[in-house]
Formats: structure tokens, sequence, C-alpha cells
């Protein structure tokens, strides 16, 4: 197979962007506990529902962003943040959405696990496997038109049992849309392990049976990622029809925010740590002389400015009004 | 007919308070215990003990054969039960939230509500699926609504809601022993889930023996004169707050809590306004072509001499959003029904 090799500025680029996702979510999970202790109860503090975060699973999102351009639509599922943050959501409106102000993307409507940016044109839904077969249209759009542009989907290992998982990749292959759908395998689906949903242990043979291309990618890797996606992206461009890569991956956190994970195998458990891909990424960087710690000094603090501002400008952000909650229903 | 059940017969006994969620448990558990035929199997239902807190314990009696974590699969699973119902199995199957129902209605509507129908009788569905529903947390556009009447609408399903832990022991009971698919749907705020806010007066007394609720029977949870507040699951306990206050400005509520949606216990609904000559229904789903219309619409066709016109304070026709402003704003609560039964008991209503 055809080697594909990320350049220096790509790589820093996927470091950095990891690192400002991880710091995201950390502001985020300090956010989401404030007022839930000592007891937790999901409707209270300034950012109350459910959360998600997507700590170790960083490597699947910027190895797929960095090869996606303003005209590439991408939809996502429940842990989403990752991809928005590498696809380039306005931080400072996705800030808001998440905290409920009326200058977040849908006007707080939508919540954490409904962001979407028409500008760049980013998609998620909150019902599993059900973000795939818009991305399939959006692909569809894209051929019809005649303009550049492909669609990808994201999903989760546990959402590849969904019926619509199986109808879209089919219609893909079938239509030959520029569509690539990307499986984040971190192994589990709220306290379900992949063995137990999933007959077979990886989903890339899943491939043949719809007659594409598909590949699995261990290790958790950004490096290896971006090989994977960009050849399924050329492919797709050069309208060569769909793909489907799974990326081996790690949910460092629970299920949602509040899982204490009672169900994990203690040896899991204990893993967990090691696997995380942040650190080893930046100690790969260091180690080739890329990244020095005068280049990571100035990398945290930008992105500790691009974070304070998002945050700051979320949180002086009005709540809409409640009556707000009659518009839009209809164009 | 009896409306009122609650005050079944049992032994003397020290009185024992559960949430809805433990006696969901207590429920299954004991109906396993009899009947062989029973399984269970949905979603993170095992060794995590269902996200509701109301399987906990099941897998470790019942092993992994009667208590099954099913794939994110909602058509294979719901379906299945359907099929395994058909030759002699007792499924309950679980899908976490109702809004997920969307990606199987097909088994719903078509396959277990026909059943029994379209096979002149022959094919038997006796299953019971298990449900959570309502917002009021934030949790936005696909994880909060109730859909009750969406599937009261469908012919062939029975619903039932309950707004304590003595009703919803009581009324799975009755479900697990029906012949027919039972929809059991369980408010988030009312079970017992800490995590999610807990409305104290769902935690009641519960038997530790087996009993049934009967499907299709109302209760009357307080008798009254003035007015009848109609109200189901989260509502009820909104609809006795308010009557407490109305009582304080001298109006006397009557509240009735459905319990069972389809059936519909007309009886005690038409019994209840022909005495109050008025009536709110309160209903925390959509608002268009609902539950509440339909409550007004059976008073209305029978000519029940009124004081005041049938009303009704339902969500209005939005998805639910996710700033805590605007949900509250779309949320039923106890002020507004303090304030609507006050316009119908003045004459102010417009
Ligand atoms: C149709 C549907 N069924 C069930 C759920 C509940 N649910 C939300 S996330 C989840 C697990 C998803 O697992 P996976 O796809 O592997 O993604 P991960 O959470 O591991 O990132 C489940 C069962 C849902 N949102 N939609």
């Amino acid at each position: 197979m055809e080697r594909l090799v990320p350049t220096a500025t790509q790589r820093l680029w996927m470091y950095e962007t990891m690192a400002k996702i991880r710091l995201y979510e950390a502001r985020i999970a300090e956010a989401y506990m404030e007022g839930k202790r000592p007891l937790f109860n999901m409707a209270k503090g300034p950012l109350p529902g459910e959360m998600h975060l997507c700590d170790g699973q960083e490597p699947c999102a910027v190895g797929l962003s960095v090869h996606l351009g303003a005209e590439d639509y991408l939809s996502c599922h429940h842990r989403s943040h990752a991809q928005a943050i590498a696809k380039g959501v306005d931080l400072r409106r996705m800030t808001a959405e998440i905290f409920g102000r009326s200058a977040g993307l849908s006007g707080g409507r939508g919540g954490h696990m409904h962001l979407f940016d028409f500008d760049k044109l980013f998609w998620t839904s909150g019902i599993i496997g059900q973000n795939m077969a818009p991305a399939a249209g959006a692909a569809l759009a894209r051929k019809l038109n005649g303009e550049a542009g492909i669609a990808v989907a994201c999903i989760g290992e546990g959402a590849v049992n969904q019926g619509a998982f199986h109808e879209v990749m089919n219609l893909a292959a079938v239509w030959k849309l520029p569509f690539l759908c990307i499986i984040e395998d971190n192994g589990w689906a709220v306290s379900v392990p992949k063995h137990a949903s999933t007959a077979v242990p990886e989903n890339h043979v899943r491939a043949a049976a719809y007659g594409m291309s598909g590949e699995y990618v261990a290790g958790n890797d950004p490096d290896r990622v971006f090989e994977a996606v960009g050849r399924a992206v050329a492919r797709a461009r050069a309208g060569e029809g769909p793909s489907l890569i799974e990326i081996q991956t790690t949910r460092l956190q629970g299920h949602f925010m509040g899982d204490t994970e009672g169900y994990l195998p203690p040896d899991e458990r204990a893993a967990k740590a090691a696997l995380d891909p942040l650190p080893r990424y930046r100690e790969r960087l260091v180690s080739e002389g890329l990244l020095s710690a005068d280049l990571e000094a100035t990398i945290d603090t930008r992105i500790r400015r691009e974070l304070d501002d998002a945050f700051e400008f979320a949180l002086a952000a009005p709540e809409p009004e409640g009556a707000a909650a009659l518009e839009t229903l209809f164009a | 007919m009896n409306s009122s059940v609650t005050s079944a017969p049992w032994r003397n006994r020290v009185e024992r308070k559960l949430t809805i969620a433990k006696a969901i448990n207590e429920a299954i558990a004991q109906e396993m215990r009899i009947d062989p035929r029973v399984f269970l199997m949905g979603e993170d239902i095992g060794a995590i003990g269902g996200i509701w807190g109301h399987t906990g314990g099941l897998l470790d009696e019942f092993g992994a054969e009667r208590v099954r974590d099913t794939p994110i699969s909602e058509t294979a699973f719901i379906g299945a039960a359907v099929g395994a119902a058909n030759l002699g199995l007792r499924p309950i199957v679980e899908l976490m939230f109702v809004d997920f129902f969307g990606v199987c209605m097909d088994a719903i509507y078509n396959l277990a509500a026909k059943s029994s129908y379209h096979s002149n009788g022959r094919f038997k569905a006796p299953m019971v699926i298990l449900t959570a529903i309502g917002g009021g947390y934030s949790d936005s556009t696909q994880h909060s609504q109730c859909l009750y009447a969406t599937f009261a609408h469908l012919p062939g399903l029975k619903i039932v809601l309950p707004s304590n832990a003595y009703d919803a022991k009581g009324l799975l009971t009755a479900a697990m022993r029906d012949d027919n698919p039972v929809l059991f749907m369980f408010h988030k705020n009312l079970q017992g889930m800490g995590f999610l806010g807990t409305v104290k007066t769902a935690i009641t007394d519960v038997p530790d023996d087996g009993y049934e609720v009967p499907i299709g029977v109302a209760n009357i949870v307080r008798p009254g004169r003035d007015v009848t507040l109609v109200g189901l699951g989260a509502t009820v306990h909104q609809a006795m707050e308010a009557a407490g206050r109305l009582s304080q400005q001298g109006v006397d509520a009557e509240v009735i809590d459905l319990r069972t949606i389809v059936p519909l216990d007309r009886n005690a609904i038409v019994r209840s306004v022909t005495k109050t000559g008025r009536m709110l229904v309160i209903d925390d789903d959509y608002r268009n072509c609902g539950l509440a219309g339909e409550i007004i619409a059976t008073v209305a066709e029978l000519g029940v001499p009124l004081r005041a016109p049938l009303r009704r304070l339902t969500y209005p026709d939005i998805p639910t959003p996710f700033a805590r402003s605007m949900e509250q704003f779309a949320l039923p609560n106890a002020d507004r029904i303090v304030d609507e039964a006050l316009n119908l008991v003045t004459g102010a209503a417009k």
C-alpha cells in the first residue's frame, strides 16, 4: 500500500489540536461539576444535562480533519467535541451552545449533543447511527451538483450494529458516493463490551459485504489515522467511491459524566491511563526534534488564550428568553 | 367500576417505602422467579443494572440467558421479542429513552401491535416494553420527549405510566401477566434516581408480596368538588401540589391519576367532571392531536353539563430546548395549574 506521511506542519497541527481538545474537555468537566457536588444531579449547575467527554479519542478527530476542507461535510455523534474543534467549528459559539446561551450555535436549543455549524458543515445527532444517512445525502448532493467536497460520518463501534449503518453503507457503495465512514472503536458501548455486541472482532471486514475498501487502524495513533484516512479521502475525491475505516481508540473516562464504570474489568481500568495517546504523541514529536520546550510553551499559551476567550465569550452571553423556545420550529 | 384500588388489601406489616426504580426491580424479579417464560433484554440492563437503576442484581440472580444485554440493534431485539412472545416466551424489553423508538417503530406498530389482530388472535405478543420519558433536566431535543400519545394513536398497544412506586410495581406485574404488548413508561423525574432529581411523593409504600394494579383503571388521588385536574405520571404530582395551594384559596380540586393511557378510563373522567363541572387536563406531551385533546373530546361528546369551558395545559408543539430558561418556559408546572384552575373557577378563563 502507498505510504502517506504527514508533514511536520500537519503533525504539529495534529498535536496542537489534540492538546486543545484535551484542555477544552478539562474546562468543560470543571464547569459541568460546578453545583453538582457533593450530590450529583444532572439538572444542577451552570451546565446541566448529559455530558460525554472524548478524552483519549482525539487521534480519530485530528487524523481525519487534517484532510478535510471547508467544502467537506462531517456528521458526528454524541461524543463529538473533538471532531467539532478539529473541523474548526467556531469555538466561542460552540461553547456558548454547550452552556445554553443565546449566542450559541443554535441559540441554546441544542446543547452539547446537538452541535450544528452550517459555516463549517458540521452536524451531529444523539440518536445512535442516525447521523450516517444525512452524510450519504450530503455526498450525493456534492456528486449531483458536480461540486468538490466529500462527506464523512463518524460513529462508535457500538453504532455499527444499528440498521442505519448497514443500509447506508450499501447505498453509498451502489451510488459510488464520495463518502467515508469512520468508526471510533473504543471497545465499549456504555457498559457493553464490543465482543458482546459485535460478531466480528474488527469491523473493517464488513466493508467487503458492501464492495468497498475497509481498514482497521491499530494503536490510537494520529499518524496511522492520517495515513488510512488520507488514502480513503483521495479515493473519494477521485470519484472512486466510499470507504470504511475503523480506528482503535480509548475512552479514557466513563460513558458520560457521572458514570463510575463499575462494569469495567479491574485490569482494564488499571491499564487505561497508560493508553493515553496524547503524551505518547508528544514524546514522539519531542524525540524526533519537532517539538521543543519553547514551542510547547508557545502552543500551550496559544491554546489557553483561545479557550479563555471562548469561555469568557460564552459565559458573558445572556441566557435566552424563555419564549425564544417558540422560535425557529419552521424555517 | 371502582376507580380506586390503592387501598388494595395487604397483610399487617411495617410500611416499606420504595422508589419506582426499586419497585420495578422487585416486580421483575418476583415474576421471573415464578414464571420461567419471563426474560429481560435491552441495552445496559446487565452488569450496570440499567441506567435508570431498576435492573440491578437481576443478572446475578437469573444469569445471562434470561438477562441479556443487547447490541444497539433495536430493530432486531424489539422485533425479536415479538417472535419470542409469539412462541410462548414473555419478554421484557427495554429501550432506555422513548426518543429512540424511531429507529425501530416498525417492530412496535406493525409487528407487536398487530400480531394478535392480523393473525385472528392466534399469534399473541405477551411482551412488555420498558422505557423512560420526560425532561426537565436539560437533556434537549432527542432525550426529553414523552411521546405517549404517539403510541396511543396506534391500536394494539396497551400503555401504562405510573406516578408512584406502588402503582409501578402493580402495573408492571399486571403488564407482565397480560397477553398483549404493553408499553410501560416511567418518568425520569419520578424514578428515584438522585442524579435526575427526585419527586419525593413518588416514593411510596410498596407491599413486598406480588400484586396487580389493573390496567385501565384510573385513580382518584384527591377528591374534590370544584374542578377536576387530570394528570398522569409527573403531572399528577404537579396537580397535587396545585390542589394543595388551591384549597388555601377556597377551591376544592379533584385530582385524577390516569395510570393507564390505553385503555383509557373514560368513565372515571366523565364521572368526575359530572360532579365538578370543570376540567383542566395537564399533559407534558406535545399538544397537537394529543392525549389532552382526546380527554376533552371524551367529555365534550357526552354533553356533560359544564360550569366552565374544558381546558388543557400541555407541553407546546416544539421540540424540547436545551437551555434551562427555554425548557422551563415550555413545561407545565404547579404555578400554571393554579392559575388555570383559578381562571376556570372564577370564570376568568379566556
Ligand atoms: C438509537 C439509540 N439507541 C440507544 C441510544 C443510547 N446510547 C447512547 S450512546 C450509546 C452507546 C454508544 O456506543 P458507541 O457507538 O460505541 O459510542 P461511544 O459511546 O463508545 O463513543 C447508547 C446505547 C441512543 N442514543 N440511540
